[in-house]
């Protein structure tokens, strides 16, 4: 009889998983349900009110913000990097380009988010040309508001949806949109009634990807945001260091990687199944075709 | 030509550096099955596409039913096209592939349904209305991309190799299937392949190309029987060729020499004169192999000596491949047609006469002439 040898193969990951994935979530779910110490921590002793503490007006707020920056950052995101997904997929550099979307990565998250300071600053770049250009005598205040932390949440993210869609559309038989033009259908037609629907499974990772890193996002609303953009982030860190409510910071991640993973597992339920294959013709000439989802 | 469906004149088209076509010129006239035929990369698909119009050529005209057509988009066309690929929609069933052109013209859902499943019966697809295109065979695949191509009833089909990714049984098949359509909705067909068997098969004329340049057009019978080029002649079944120096021209009775061969008597018409050497082809079918010298009773009949380098026996036929004194190889078919021929068999390494009548043989152009 064969010994179960995959078990032992994949020890290394259970592991892994185990210390750096399990046992923290284990913790911050422990931790929410247990009451606050006094200096920050915990004391070891049942309570619901890290969880009853949540329904404070002012947290509801912040979360249905946080939805709401989240899901028009994620657009946004998605309308940019779809275009650009395609060109890349069109174009004969396509390395060249997938390179230059990639660069980015190689500069610290931090740094670039403080080059945006720089560009959209009172005394930045952007302020100095419109004086340069005598547009305006005065600095205009581009940072510190939801529309400043959206731009650069879109800004960060936009690496992230543009290489799935990329690769997902790069796989795309582009003779469909020449078919789709020669049965009658205009350019934006084919577009909308042909592509899409092919690269939907491309849509939603790209969706994924930029919107649950921008639901949980922290850097960005702290430097760039003002009071109008405080996210989920934030507050979590406030509890965690300034109000050293260890149990409501733990809820309230609790409640935001809920909130995500059920969006994703919705997502993921809402996929059909893969086709079975079925050749009712002759047999040996049944040419089998892979399902069109990846 | 007035009255014609598609005019092609004198159409060029870059792509790049390299040439795809040089100076095209088609006639196709309404109703008519007509066949690019040429070897890949010869600008056949090129043609189909400007005619589609998914490229424009660089020079030239493009008129379809009359109307100058070059700038107009694939969907302002009043033709469609069955691509190589099919390029069915993986997203949608048969019946919504089907349906799409008049989806996108906003056609009633009970017109939609009537028409589709006539066209879905006119390829005998009916049983598979609901499935994904990825549920069915390449042959089955086919025949929506033509139900598909011929719902908007368009004057023109354009058909890009579209039996190529099919099995050799399937393929006959499918071509018998599509000359039976062609028949039935009588619109133009523009059909492109590299196998000359399918195009002399159900083509009225056949226009062979090769490097951008259309060498012939003419009815399958005309290509075959009287190819105008070495070109065409190798490339439309199998051909001898022979480097015939003229010695005297009569009329169309041409007396030559081929070196090492000795004479050979040609009847065609050409304009070479005495002195020059021009190329004579015979066709191996056309050619009788027998072991004893034939009697020629003066006839125009050339007879060369030659020794079996292989026989190839494919059931209905043999083909021999024959080396003549010179070392030229020489193609001759055998048909195994009746009981009553009588002659031995021939066998490898076995001394062989071969015969072919002068009226039989065609004088071609050059090849790059």
């Amino acid at each position: 009889m064969r010994k179960q040898v995959g078990l032992y193969y994949s020890l290394p990951q259970i592991v892994w998983l185990l210390v750096f994935f399990a046992a923290p979530l284990g913790i911050i779910i422990a931790y929410s349900f247990l009451k606050k110490g006094l200096y920050g921590g915990v004391e070891p002793q049942f309570s619901l009110e890290a969880y009853a503490a949540m329904a404070n007006p002012n947290i509801l707020i912040v979360t249905w913000r946080t939805l709401k920056i989240s899901v028009i950052a994620t657009i946004l995101t998605l309308l940019i990097a779809l275009p650009c997904g395609y060109s890349i997929a069109r174009s004969r550099n396509q390395a060249m380009r997938l390179f230059l979307v990639i660069v980015p990565f190689w500069t610290n998250f931090l740094v670039r988010i403080y080059a945006w300071i720089a560009i959209l600053g009172n005394e930045g770049f952007l302020n100095d040309i419109l004086r340069a250009l005598h547009l305006r005598n005065e600095s205009i205040q581009f940072l510190y508001n939801q529309t400043s932390v959206i731009l650069v949440l879109v800004y960060m993210y936009l690496p992230y949806a543009i290489l799935p869609l990329f690769s997902t559309i790069d796989k795309f038989d582009f003779t469909l949109l020449d078919a789709a033009r020669d049965l009658g259908a205009s350019r934006f037609q084919s577009y909308v009634r042909i592509l899409l629907p092919n690269i939907k499974s491309g849509l939603v990772t790209a969706g994924l990807f930029t919107f649950v890193p921008i639901f949980g996002a922290y850097a960005v609303p702290l430097l760039i945001g003002g009071k109008d953009s405080y996210m989920l982030g934030n507050i979590i860190a406030d509890q965690l260091t300034k109000t050293r409510n260890w149990p409501l910071a733990s809820a309230i991640s609790m409640t935001v990687t809920i909130l995500t993973t059920g969006l994703v597992f919705l997502i993921a339920m809402r996929k059909p199944r893969e086709q079975k294959q079925v050749f009712d013709a002759d047999p040996g000439l049944a040419i089998p075709v892979p399902s069109g989802r990846r | 030509m007035k009255g014609a469906d598609v005019d092609i004149v004198g159409v060029s088209k870059f792509f790049g550096s390299f040439q795809a076509l040089k100076n095209v010129s088609l006639s196709i006239s309404k109703g008519e099955f007509f066949s690019l035929l040429g070897p890949s990369g010869c600008g056949k698909t090129t043609v189909l596409r400007l005619i589609g119009g998914f490229e424009d050529p660089d020079s030239g005209t493009i008129a379809i039913e009359g109307q100058d057509v070059i700038g107009l988009p694939p969907d302002k066309r009043h033709c469609n096209t069955v691509f190589q690929s099919y390029a069915l929609f993986p997203h949608l069933s048969v019946f919504e592939n089907v349906a799409f052109p008049l989806r996108i013209r906003k056609i009633p859902q009970q017109l939609v349904r009537e028409k589709v499943m006539r066209y879905l019966s006119l390829v005998q697809l009916e049983m598979h209305a609901a499935k994904k295109p990825s549920q069915l065979s390449g042959g089955q695949r086919q025949r929506v991309a033509i139900a598909r191509a011929l719902i908007n009833e368009p004057s023109i089909l354009l058909l890009d190799e579209p039996l190529s990714a099919l099995d050799a049984k399937l393929r006959q098949h499918m071509l018998m299937e599509l000359d039976a359509i062609h028949d039935k909705v009588g619109i133009t067909f523009i059909y492109v392949t590299h196998d000359q068997q399918e195009a002399l098969s159900v083509s009225d004329r056949i226009a062979v190309m090769n490097m951008g340049e259309v060498l012939q057009i003419g009815t399958p019978r005309q290509i075959y029987e009287n190819p105008a080029t070495e070109f065409v002649a190798r490339f439309i079944g199998e051909t001898n060729v022979f480097s015939l120096k003229i010695v005297s021209i009569d009329g169309t009775r041409i007396y030559g020499e081929v070196d090492g061969l000795g004479p050979m008597f040609v009847d065609d018409e050409t304009d070479a004169k005495p002195g020059e050497t021009v190329l004579a082809t015979i066709r191996p079918e056309k050619i009788r192999i027998s072991a004893d010298l034939p009697n020629t009773n003066g006839g125009r009949i050339n007879v060369l000596h030659g020794i079996v380098a292989e026989p190839i026996y494919s059931g209905f036929q043999t083909k021999y491949i024959v080396q003549l004194d010179t070392g030229m190889m020489v193609t001759v078919y055998r048909q195994h047609a009746n009981w009553s021929e009588g002659i031995p068999d021939i066998e490898w390494k076995d001394e062989v006469y071969l015969s072919f009548s002068a009226s039989d043989m065609v004088i071609v152009e050059m090849h790059g002439q």
